[in-house]
């Protein structure tokens, strides 16, 4: 749409760009933006200065920027915000971008860019930012005209927040953003943009050809991923509901927890390369299985020619893209997540065939076998804490206070353990980088989180090494008063680069170490927070229960076992029935294959 | 990718798109950066105010692939429409090339003789070169470029290919 409003013209022009994109961004909701200034946006941070509605949150980092934004995000529903400069602000934010547009997660990002006379000419802190973050976004912009600055930021959001969600970057050239330009309106959601048309009710003969499917099911699963998140807690509550109409067992992503209750008996915890025993063992033997927003991640199937061998197939995504990408289906369902599963639920209703009662019960009563192996059990004793009992007790403890609590992760094997340790009763409690695996993404995300819930509980919970990567977003804890807890499972290992070096690498341990690691304690204090350490078991508790009972930013430096592995474990290229199990367990028959290392 | 071996084939795809900065380098990112094969890509606009785009591009693939390239395409934001031509049902294909034969002699009047036979029109000539003009399917053009190569084929421009569907049904927004 190149159109200006028939009014814009001949009203008189007050406003610079630069207040034209404050005045877009309130109209679409924005309360916090999360930037770091430079020339280029000086004029948005001037016209900052001067109004209250949208308050800024200065970073150390651009990136962090961006996974703050990730953070408000993913715990609120709604669009996060970012202002970053030209040049090196804009390449400092790809990565969270990325890490963005691969895990759904809805932004705006603006960007200052050269004036438009200068663009192309290498000029001071330019960058070809729509050129860089092209495939970074799922959308960019390069607004060269003032009558353009409304109407693209507005368009911005609509497409950040609609369909499948994802990141936006809008390029601002200086001179842009200092001219005068005219406001409009955003236009009214009934009205359908020109191009962009994502498709949310679903086909009502495909969810019927689904709900026949389902009642003839002896063996089901309800696999359902981030989807379910993305579309927002009525989606969840109807999941519940579905489940229990049903009776089908539950399997989630790691982008899906939270979206089923981790107390739910239903619930066979997390599937895939780290799943359970049984969640992983029903994929594989399922006859029916419904995708409700996941997508068929290679985390998640394993070997694609060995995946649920015996299943019809069900895939319920906003995104045909994500349909027959890497597993065919016999039955997709395009559309949302919420409105699919109300369908179903009505369809289910009505429909007056009755579903296969005995073979659902023989099949659960062949997981509640699976589930008596126990996967992820292990064993505590001595001095030394392993890191499964650190997050265990994290978890009890935290749910005895009864305090709303939202965890995020960096990426290795903590966050696995946190994944399979920590339970989630709602959607929009657990943040953390899946589909890029970002590691520094955990902390500048509790960021993002504790501004939008100033009173819950937010934990980061940390690698040693990956929590160096944003460190410096300990300052920006301490000028916002953001009392984030850090709690780091200190292996003194990439233990997830370790795992594998141990598997797949004869145990030849090449560069994995964190040698010279800095002293956490003293790290927290001199950025005005909290340092706390356990290093034996009988310490664990207390120093949970005074992080907890901390006000302020606290890092607690947990020493783990430093050779735990992290189990159950299906190697790259082996089957969900080829699971390694932890120590003392049986399983374990798969080896890795030449095919399977060259996998990630 | 899952299995899906066997069915290679290729496809004739027709992408309505907004006419705006940045359009192509999205496609062609798209075709690059998911390693889909681009056999060849054309565009320009095609409705009177200039607003819209026609791109049409070649590419092969086994048949996920190229259901694939197609819901990829779909989700851009300034795509309004992507049309499988070889599915659509028969259609036309065809390219412009530009194919400049440079020799003296017989080599002249057997070149002439050719271009005669393939209806190709001189467009330009000076004692030692010829610039032949034909449309064409890709076949047809490449056929015709071989027999000019001992002759004295000097260069070649094509077009790549533009399709239509036959009869009455019409790709609009
Ligand atoms: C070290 C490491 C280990 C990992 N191990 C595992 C593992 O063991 N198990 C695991 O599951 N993951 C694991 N992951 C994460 C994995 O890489 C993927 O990120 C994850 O599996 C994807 O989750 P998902 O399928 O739910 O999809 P998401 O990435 O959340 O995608 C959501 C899907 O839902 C669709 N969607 C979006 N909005 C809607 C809507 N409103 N309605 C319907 N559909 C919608 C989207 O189009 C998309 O297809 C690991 C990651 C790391 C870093
Ligand atoms: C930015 C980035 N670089 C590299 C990696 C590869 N990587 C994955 S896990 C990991 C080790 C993480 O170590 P740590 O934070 O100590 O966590 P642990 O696995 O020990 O729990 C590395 C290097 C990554 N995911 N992200
Ligand atoms: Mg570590």
């Amino acid at each position: 749409m190149s159109a200006t409003s028939p009014h814009a013209a001949t009203q008189p022009l007050t406003m610079s760009g630069a207040e034209v994109v404050l005045r877009a961004l309130k109209d679409q909701g924005v309360e916090v933006i999360f930037g770091y200034p430079g020339g280029a946006v000086l004029p948005i941070y001037d016209a900052i200065f001067q109004q209250n509605a949208i308050r800024h949150i200065l970073v150390r980092h651009e990136q962090a920027a961006v996974h703050a934004a990730e953070g408000y995000a993913r715990s609120t529903g709604k669009v996060g915000c970012v202002l970053v400069t030209s040049g090196p602000g804009a390449t400092n934010a790809v990565t969270g971008l990325l890490d963005a547009l691969m895990d759904s997660i809805p932004l705006v990002c603006l960007t200052g860019q050269v004036p438009t006379h200068l663009i192309g000419n290498d000029a001071f802190q330019e960058a070809d930012t729509t050129g860089i973050t092209r495939p970074a976004t799922k959308h960019n912009y390069l607004v060269k005209r003032s009558e353009d600055v409304a109407r693209v930021v507005h368009e911005a959001f609509h497409v950040a927040r609609s369909g499948r969600p994802g990141p936006v970057v809008i390029d601002l050239p200086k001179d842009i953003l200092i001219n005068k330009a005219p406001y409009v309106e955003a236009p009214p959601a009934t009205q359908p943009h020109r191009s962009y048309r994502p498709v949310t009710a679903p086909d009502m003969a495909q969810v019927r050809k689904a709900v026949a499917l389902m009642k003839q099911a002896e063996r089901p699963v309800i696999y359902a991923g981030g989807g379910v998140i993305n579309s927002g807690p009525e989606a969840s509550r109807l999941l519940g509901e579905f489940a229990r109409l049903t009776g089908f067992p539950v399997t989630n992503t790691l982008m899906g927890l939270g979206a089923f209750p981790s107390q739910d008996p239903q619930f066979l915890g997390m599937l895939g390369m780290h799943g359970t025993y049984e969640a992983n063992l029903v994929m594989h033997g399922c006859d029916v299985m419904l995708n409700m927003g996941a997508r068929f991640d290679d985390r998640v199937t394993g070997k694609l020619s060995h995946f649920a061998p015996t299943a019809k197939k069900i895939h319920a995504d906003i995104d045909p893209s994500s349909i027959n990408k890497n597993v065919k289906v016999e039955v997709p369902i395009v559309g949302d997540a919420g409105q699919i599963l109300a369908a179903m639920i009505q369809v289910w209703k009505e429909d007056s065939q009755p579903p296969k009662r005995e073979a659902l019960a023989a099949w659960w009563r062949q997981i509640d076998t699976w589930r008596g192996k126990n996967c992820l059990q292990y064993v505590q004793q001595g001095k030394i804490i392993k890191p499964q009992h650190a997050v265990k007790r994290l978890y009890e403890i935290t749910r005895e206070s009864g305090r709303d609590t939202f965890i995020t992760t960096e990426v290795g094997q903590h966050q696995m353990w946190a994944a399979q340790y920590f339970g989630f009763e709602k959607p929009n409690r657990w943040m953390t980088s899946g589909g890029l695996g970002t590691m520094g993404y955990g902390l500048p995300a509790a960021m993002g989180v504790q501004i939008a819930h100033p009173d819950a509980l937010v934990i980061d919970i940390a690698g040693e090494a990956s929590i160096l990567m944003n460190i410096q977003e300990m300052a920006t804890l301490a000028q916002y008063r953001l009392p984030v807890k850090v709690f780091i499972l200190n292996n003194e290992y990439m233990g997830m680069v370790r795992q594998w070096q141990e598997l797949l690498h004869g145990g030849r341990y090449s560069e994995s170490y964190s040698a010279a690691l800095p002293d956490f304690v003293k790290l927290a204090e001199s950025f005005h927070g909290v340092g706390l350490r356990a290093t034996e078991e009988s310490q664990l508790d207390d120093v949970i229960r005074e992080m907890l009972a901390t006000d302020r930013p606290v890092i607690a430096d947990i020493a783990v076992a430093k050779d735990e592995n992290c189990f159950p474990m299906i190697p790259s290229g082996a089957a969900h029935n080829e699971m390694i199990l932890g120590p003392g367990q049986e399983g374990g028959v798969a080896g890795v294959t030449d095919e399977g290392k060259v996998l990630v | 990718m899952a299995d899906d071996s066997g069915n290679f084939r290729s496809a004739t795809i027709a992408v309505l798109v907004e006419n705006e900065a940045g359009v192509l380098a999205r496609v062609i990112g798209l075709f690059s950066g998911r390693g889909y094969n681009i056999e060849s890509l054309t565009v320009a606009p095609v409705d009177e105010d200039r607003r819209l785009s026609r791109i049409t591009i070649v590419t092969s693939g086994t048949e996920m692939v190229i259901e694939q390239i197609k819901a990829q395409l779909d989700r851009l934001v300034p795509v309004h429409k992507v049309s499988d031509l070889t599915l659509a049902g028969p259609h036309l294909v065809r390219e412009l090339a530009l194919i400049k034969v440079v020799g003296s002699g017989e080599h002249r009047v057997e070149a002439l003789r050719l271009a005669d036979a393939f209806r190709a029109r001189v467009v330009d000539a000076t004692t030692e070169s010829f610039v032949f003009e034909m449309t064409g399917n890709a076949e047809k053009v490449d056929a015709f470029c071989a027999l000019m190569r001992p002759i004295g084929l000097a260069e070649v421009s094509r077009t790549g290919a533009v399709a239509i569907v036959r009869g009455s049904s019409a790709l609009s927004v």
